[in-house]
């Protein structure tokens, strides 16, 4: 049988686009961070449709389907204050009626259509995904053009994903990862909007109404914050009318609230969470250079040699593999549009939680010091590079993956240059920024369970969070 | 695999798998995929599919071995064994299997499940040889080091609190499986009960693997850009050379359970649950046990009864009556042993589970009275072709789709007539299976209920059971 877990969130549609939007935007940035090179088998070309929307396409008619995706620029960090989780909710909403449809009959539509639509939201965009067969696409878009540009936002729909919303939120304020995840950010960035949970709390939820949905939509979807990558059974002309006819109605310009550049807090801290687990969780992270700052792709590598490549990596093979203190200990680098950030995590039962986080203490600290060796220095571009071509194998990973190179502000030759640029990473370059980077002072965990011998220490410069420490 | 273990939580892919294993024949025009099967002549059964859209290859080693065909006594040696195989060869250092895939630009990892356990590795075209050079090493000349065993067997301990103790949702599942099965195998976790995984050896482990682990227990399947002629030189200069085992039996002896006679019922009372839910399984056939025809009507009613905001259970108990904010169900056929469908609700606030218990039991009564609608029928029908057509966009996708079926002794012709099969199928055929296997004498029913009062037990704590009779 199924785990329950695994059936709550894969059939309740709003527990899975949030577990979905969760995935994506972590996959999303690690995956766009670079890109490589079936540049050879690739041939992406960018159009401008006859109403002025640039999109990007890759045409692939061997198998009769296509997939868009496409990204509006704002996600939850444009939530206004009091509505945090609007962002979310509206996710949630696209296919519950558009137009004349109302949620029932637009969904047996597209069902009867086999038409696949989703959205998930980040902290920076509200991405959205469309697949349709080539025999079903001109009314496949006809119904994606409703609900892009006139969802209805019904109020028994609106009721209705609001229970299931408040459902997951009581779900998660009880699963350690989740709430690690969120009191970490509502630490390292207090009074910032990345502080805050893209889920919203459950008093928040409750306040969401038609109205925010409508508004949050009327200030987001708009042409000059969209991007939007094609790939599959369609031509450079079909494609034209079809972004028109789908966006072409939107507003020219978005109304989004300015967000201010910002950093997580440095001098570190740790926060320690009670909850009846027989494992902690802890979430552990610090500030990182900017997607274009010089340096990035060096600490990409960096990263994917402390704690990126799975069973390569160092914290893996000190942690896991040499002592069998847990199952899984990884870190990843976030570039979010306003910061960016080098976050991990690793699970421990109780009373090894203090021994795991004092091994990725020193692991930090060994290679901010003294940086990889060249060993592993070429152990990680062969990786990086040999592996580029499979994040392009299906449709629907090359659509992710262009949009994500759009919305950082690259055109299409990175893909030809990606590879180039991790093997000019020397190893000079490597430690350099393997110093700059990994400041073990600066690291803030947050830990939920019960870790024996592992107190809250706050450091003086440090704002208590938003969300309240000690719940759970 | 190592990050993933297929407990039965994972049947959910599974289902979604055969779901999509629709006539490649039918669509050959359309999306260029087909198998081609053929023998080695020690026995090992090879299978390609060709898909030469990017260069890469996705490379499946699945051994008809899972945790059901473990000793009594010794549950989670499987998935133990499957951990061990990563650690070293004559060849192989300790550790170095993953890192030298990953030097080659290929990812790599492995999944056990009840009836099949399988390894895989995604790599450029080129890398194919060597991939099959290590994978046929390691099926025969595994070296095991006993405290490299013992602190694999602490990660999986830390595996299982992840993934189950940590989460009452899965405890509830565990507990229900364990229910319901009274003496057929897969009432026992495929990652193992604690105190049993606990006590695992390397004997156990070589055991283990000189029994099931050969080429003539053993499938290939490589899909992407690579042709059957290609496939076969490597695989006879690979796994060719390998000596088959007399020993292994074709047929796979399974306990079967009695005649069921009474409806189990379960409640975990836990202070971790964030809602009130239930859940309800049955045990049904499989397309391995059924009557031809059968295990497709299942597929069908069940993509009726409960996938989806579309479905029978949504719609009554979530739209219509709102006593859940979510609600579905689905079939899985997959199993050697036997199938079952699975039911879920998480009750609306202040409604008691009793309640939305009666409103399941009302639409399943319904559909076994009164059937389904022919458009239900259509709809559900168009949606399995929809999903196969997109599903070939994926190699990796394909080669599972093919692994599962012939892991428990179907062949490509079944995988390739299923969508026929499929078509067949009438809205009575739905009707009499609905009446036939929503038996409450084949069923458990589980109540998740939050509990502030009780305490969760840490299983690091607790003593070593006396006796294996834990829950029964």
């Amino acid at each position: 049988m199924h785990s329950f877990f695994c059936r709550i969130a894969a059939a309740s549609k709003v527990a899975s686009r949030s577990a979905l939007a969760v995935t994506v935007a972590a996959l999303s940035l690690i995956l766009t961070i670079s890109t490589s090179n079936p540049a050879a088998a690739m041939n992406i070309q960018k159009i401008k449709t006859p109403g002025g929307i640039e999109a990007w396409l890759v045409e692939e008619h061997s198998v009769p389907m296509m997939a868009l995706r496409y990204a509006f620029d704002g996600g939850s960090s444009q939530d206004p204050v009091g509505k945090e989780g609007v962002a979310n909710f509206l996710t949630a909403m696209m296919d519950e009626g558009a137009g004349d449809l109302k949620s029932e009959d637009y969904q047996e539509r597209m069902e009867e259509l086999a038409m696949r639509m989703q959205y998930e939201d980040s902290k920076d965009a509200i991405y959205g995904s469309f697949e349709t067969l080539s025999v079903n696409r001109d009314k496949a878009v006809e119904l994606l053009k409703l609900s892009v540009q006139s969802p209805r936002f019904d109020t028994d729909a609106v009721v209705r994903i609001r229970q299931q919303l408040l459902a997951n939120l009581a779900y998660a304020d009880k699963d350690p990862d989740k709430v690690a995840q969120r009191e970490w950010y509502a630490q390292a960035f207090a009074g910032h909007p990345y502080a805050r949970s893209s889920n919203g709390t459950m008093t928040t939820v409750s306040s969401i109404t038609h109205d925010d949905l409508a508004a949050y939509h009327k200030r987001t979807f708009a042409r000059d914050n969209l991007k939007i990558v094609a790939v599959g059974d369609i031509t450079p002309a079909e494609l034209g009318k079809l972004v028109d006819d789908v966006f072409g109605g939107l507003p020219a310009k978005a109304d989004l609230i300015p967000v201010t550049k910002t950093q997580p807090l440095t001098g570190g801290g740790q926060q320690v969470i009670e909850m009846g687990v027989p494992q902690s969780v802890a979430v552990f992270g610090l500030g990182a250079m900017p997607r274009k700052d010089p340096d990035f792709l060096t600490a990409f590598v960096v990263n994917h040699i402390l704690g990126g490549g799975g069973f390569s990596a160092k914290l893996m093979e000190e942690v896991r593999e040499k002592r069998g203190l847990a199952y899984s200990v990884y870190t990843y680098l976030q570039p979010y549009q306003h910061t960016s950030i080098m976050l991990g995590s690793v699970a421990t039962k109780n009373s090894a939680m203090a021994e795991s986080l004092d091994i990725i203490r020193k692991e930090l600290k060994k290679m901010a010091d003294e940086g990889p060796t060249a060993d592993d220095l070429a152990a990680a571009k062969s990786y990086l590079t040999g592996s580029y071509a499979l994040r392009f194998d299906t449709d629907l990973k090359i659509a992710a993956q262009l949009l994500g190179l759009m919305q950082e502000g690259f055109g299409p030759e990175y893909v030809e240059n990606r590879n180039k640029l991790i093997d000019a990473v020397t190893l000079e370059d490597a430690k350099r920024v393997a110093a700059r980077l990994l400041k073990p002072d600066n690291l803030i965990v947050t830990i939920v369970g019960k870790p024996l011998g592992l107190k809250s220490a706050r450091p003086a410069t440090v704002q208590p969070a938003m969300a309240v420490p000690g719940r759970g | 695999m190592r990050l993933m273990t297929l407990t039965r939580l994972s049947l959910l892919t599974i289902l979604a798998l055969l779901m999509l294993a629709v006539n490649p024949q039918a669509n050959a025009t359309d999306t260029g995929v087909r198998a081609s099967e053929f023998k080695l002549s020690n026995g090992m059964d090879v299978v390609v599919i060709p898909d030469h859209r990017a260069p890469v290859v996705t490379h499946m080693v699945w051994y008809r071995v899972g945790a059901a065909d473990e000793k009594r006594g010794s549950s989670g040696i499987a998935h133990f064994l499957e951990h061990l195989m990563f650690k070293s060869t004559d060849k192989i250092p300790v550790g170095e299997f993953s890192k030298i895939v990953g030097r080659l630009g290929g990812q790599d990892n492995a999944f056990t499940g009840q009836d099949a356990t399988a390894y895989f590795q995604r790599v450029a075209k080129d890398r194919l040889g060597t991939m099959m050079e290590m994978e046929a090493d390691r099926m025969v000349n595994l070296r095991l080091d006993e405290k490299e065993v013992l602190t694999e067997r602490d990660v999986i301990l830390e595996e299982r609190r992840s993934r189950i103790d940590n989460n009452p949702a899965a405890l509830l599942n565990e507990q229900m499986n364990a229910a319901l099965y009274l003496n057929d195998p897969y009432g026992v976790p495929v990652i193992g009960w604690y105190h049993e995984m606990q006590k695992l050896s390397r004997q156990d482990a070589l055991t283990f693997y000189k029994h099931y682990y050969a080429p003539n227990n053993a499938i290939l399947i490589v899909s992407g850009d690579v042709t059957a002629d290609e496939v076969k030189k490597l695989a006879e200069a690979t796994y060719g050379k390998i000596p088959a085992n007399p020993d292994i039996s074709p047929v796979r002896h399974r306990p079967t359970d009695p005649p069921a006679i009474a409806p189990r019922r379960l409640e975990l009372k836990d202070p971790r649950a964030g809602n009130f839910s239930l859940q309800r399984y049955y045990i049904v056939p499989s397309y391995v046990t059924a009557k031809p025809g059968e295990a497709e009507a299942l597929d069908l009613l069940m993509k009726i009864a409960g996938s989806g905001s579309t479905s029978r259970l949504y719609k009554k108990l979530v739209v219509a009556s709102k006593l859940a904010s979510s609600a579905g169900g689905d079939y899985s056929g997959s199993g050697l042993d036997g199938g079952d469908i699975s039911l879920y609700a998480v009750a609306a606030d202040g409604v008691p589970l009793p309640k939305v218990e009666a409103a399941i039991d009302e639409v399943l009564a319904d559909i076994a009275k009164n059937g389904v609608t022919d458009a239900e029928l259509a709809r559900a029908k168009s949606s399995f072709l929809a999903d196969y057509i997109y599903e070939s966009d994926n190699q990796a996708t394909l080669a599972r789709r093919y692994g599962w079926s012939l892991a428990v002794g179907r062949t490509v012709a079944d995988v390739e007539s299923w969508p026929d099969a499929i078509s067949k199928v009438t809205a009575d055929d739905v009707k009499k299976v609905a009446a036939q296997y929503f038996d409450l004498r084949l069923s458990v029913t589980g109540y998740l209920v939050p509990d502030q009062t009780g305490v969760a037990q840490s299983e690091e704590d607790l003593p070593p059971p006396s006796s294996d009779s834990v829950l029964r």
